[in-house]
């Protein structure tokens, strides 16, 4: 059994914690960001305040959510000074780096639909409700032209990705049922169906990303033996095309690759 | 056929996420009704743009340094991640630097308001005239001396209690222009349910409608009366058989109907026993 699953041959050539060391790296990064929010509320020590639509660190760095941002814009209000710098630095930063990255390294939920597909493939569920990858799009769409017509910032009244945020730091109350039925949709309905297919923050911060220099490369391409590992373990694996198309644009920065 | 497929497929996509987006529009509607006793922060622009203008962020959450802020959660019924607080629980301590205000990195809490004084969260009403102590008699005054703005917000208007006919009522009555909305009254209220409460001024405001006019105020603006008053005529009352109007000037008798527990009013006589006691004067 262990010795068909996806990246046993990796694990034996380099190791556990090599096979695994960028995904290491990315718990590390979710729950220390994690970590440093819930350090104030927690220990009463303030490195930082708020949460990921907005925060402050150390009353010094300001970090804006810019998809929040460009909603609550849509509605007819800008932010003030503090809130307008910590957006062009969010800005920025997505820019350079690549928007997923942010789906990768800070998310919360990342880790809920992490769960969600290691268990899928645990339990071997296979069928999954076929969902266009565009569909995502389609909602930012309608969350964006949606926040003009009710002046609301539409996305913010059901995001599971702010309510588990703030609940954690904030106080959860029913949030948790939201990001349970993320998982267990996830998990019964739809493989990656939440990241991958409906999220319109993900796809938000793909298309801020799009041109990022920043990308996953295979420089020791020649030595590929199509072992199709790295197919099978990219939660979006239309954008790699084995041997012929990395790099190609649409790969969208450092994804879930264990 | 490959544009037809396109069409079909963008439909598919357009009428799908529609569905989603009228069921989300619909639901932004009704986040918009604050529920009554759910207060915004000091300055707190007003419901319809504060949640355009909020970013769920909590930051003024955090800089309340009474607690009295939190943000909703998902089943409450205020729009989800947005700071609220509830009078009868803790209400606004009122700071004079308002530091919800700078924390807020938008404009949804209007920044330019300095003064907390001038701040509209609500305005306190006196709701419940049955249950509140004032008006069964009593000196409880507690909403009154606790008003941060005392003797402006909420003042102590004397009646005569007619039940007694020997005393005075204290009702503290509140004056919307200088109410805050803090909800330290209604936090102090002593009964079990607040007799005063902090209603938005939409619920709790009458409204004038725009031409009315106060002969009183006019007269002060002008100086004099804005009428001839030596031609006003000053019919005589009629009154109910038997009935009498403690206090007022009747100009077919020429005579002040006498009021008591009124200061100031020296026409009838106290009753020298408790009424039931003896003959009513």
């Amino acid at each position: 059994m262990s010795g068909k699953r996806i990246g046993a041959e990796a694990v034996v050539e380099k190791g556990w914690l090599r096979a695994h060391r960028w995904l290491i790296l990315r718990r590390i990064s979710q729950l220390g960001i994690l970590g440093l929010f819930l350090l104030g509320p927690l220990a009463g020590i303030w490195v930082v305040k708020g949460n990921l639509n907005y925060s402050f660190t150390l009353d010094l760095l300001p970090l804006t959510d810019p998809y929040v941002a460009l909603q609550s814009v849509l509605t007819g209000h800008l932010p003030e000074k503090l809130g307008l710098i910590g957006l062009g630095i969010a800005l920025v930063f997505y820019l350079l780096i690549g928007g997923r990255v942010y789906c990768s390294w800070v998310c919360p939920v990342n880790m809920v639909t992490d769960a969600a597909g290691w268990l899928r493939d645990r339990l071997g569920i296979k069928g999954s409700t076929h969902l266009s990858r565009k569909t995502r799009y389609w909602i930012l769409g309608m969350t964006l032209l949606g926040s003009a017509l009710t002046g609301v910032v539409l996305w913010e009244l059901i995001n599971p990705v702010s309510m588990l945020h703030r609940g954690l730091i904030f106080g959860l109350g029913a949030a948790w049922t939201v990001v349970l039925a993320v998982f267990l949709f996830d998990l019964f309905v739809m493989s990656r169906g939440w990241c991958g297919h409906l999220c319109p923050v993900g796809a938000f911060y793909s298309l801020l990303g799009r041109w990022s220099p920043l990308r996953v490369s295979a420089p020791a391409r020649a030595a590929c033996n199509d072992c199709m590992d790295c197919f099978e373990v990219c939660p979006e694996p239309q954008v790699i095309r084995p041997r012929t198309a990395f790099q190609q644009p649409g790969f969208d920065g450092v994804g879930g690759a264990g | 056929m490959a544009r037809r497929q396109f069409i079909f497929d963008s439909a598919k996509m357009a009428c799908g996420v529609g569905m989603l987006g009228l069921g989300l529009g619909l639901y932004a509607k009704q986040s918009k009704a604050l529920p009554a006793l759910a207060l915004r922060p000091p300055g707190a622009l007003p419901e319809n743009d504060f949640l355009g203008a909020c970013i769920r962020c909590g930051l003024c959450v955090r800089d309340c340094p009474y607690n009295t802020l939190e943000l909703a959660k998902p089943e409450t019924p205020v729009a989800t991640g947005t700071p609220y607080f509830t009078a009868r629980n803790i209400p606004c301590e009122m700071c004079e630097d308002i530091p919800c205000i700078k924390a807020c990195p938008t404009g949804a809490l209007d920044h330019s308001l300095t003064d907390i004084n001038q701040s509209k969260m609500g305005v306190a009403v006196l709701i419940d005239h049955e249950t509140c102590l004032n008006f069964l008699g009593l000196r409880c005054d507690v909403c009154y001396r606790v008003c941060p703005v005392i003797d402006k917000a909420i003042t102590l208007e004397l009646v005569p209690n007619p039940r007694t006919g020997r005393h005075a009522m204290f009702l503290p009555t509140v004056h919307s222009a200088d109410c805050t909305g803090c909800g330290k009254c209604e936090k102090s209220c002593v009964l079990d349910e607040a007799a005063i409460r902090v209603l938005p001024p939409k619920l709790a405001k009458g409204e004038l409608g725009k031409h009315y006019r106060l002969g009183w105020e006019e007269q002060k603006k002008a100086g004099h009366s804005l009428i001839d008053e030596s031609k006003m005529l000053d019919l005589p009352d009629r009154l109910p058989e038997g009935a009498s109007l403690p206090g007022h000037y009747d100009p077919a008798s020429g005579q002040t109907a006498p009021l008591r527990g009124m200061p100031g009013s020296e026409a009838g006589v106290m009753p020298s026993l408790p009424p039931g006691l003896g003959d009513k004067p």
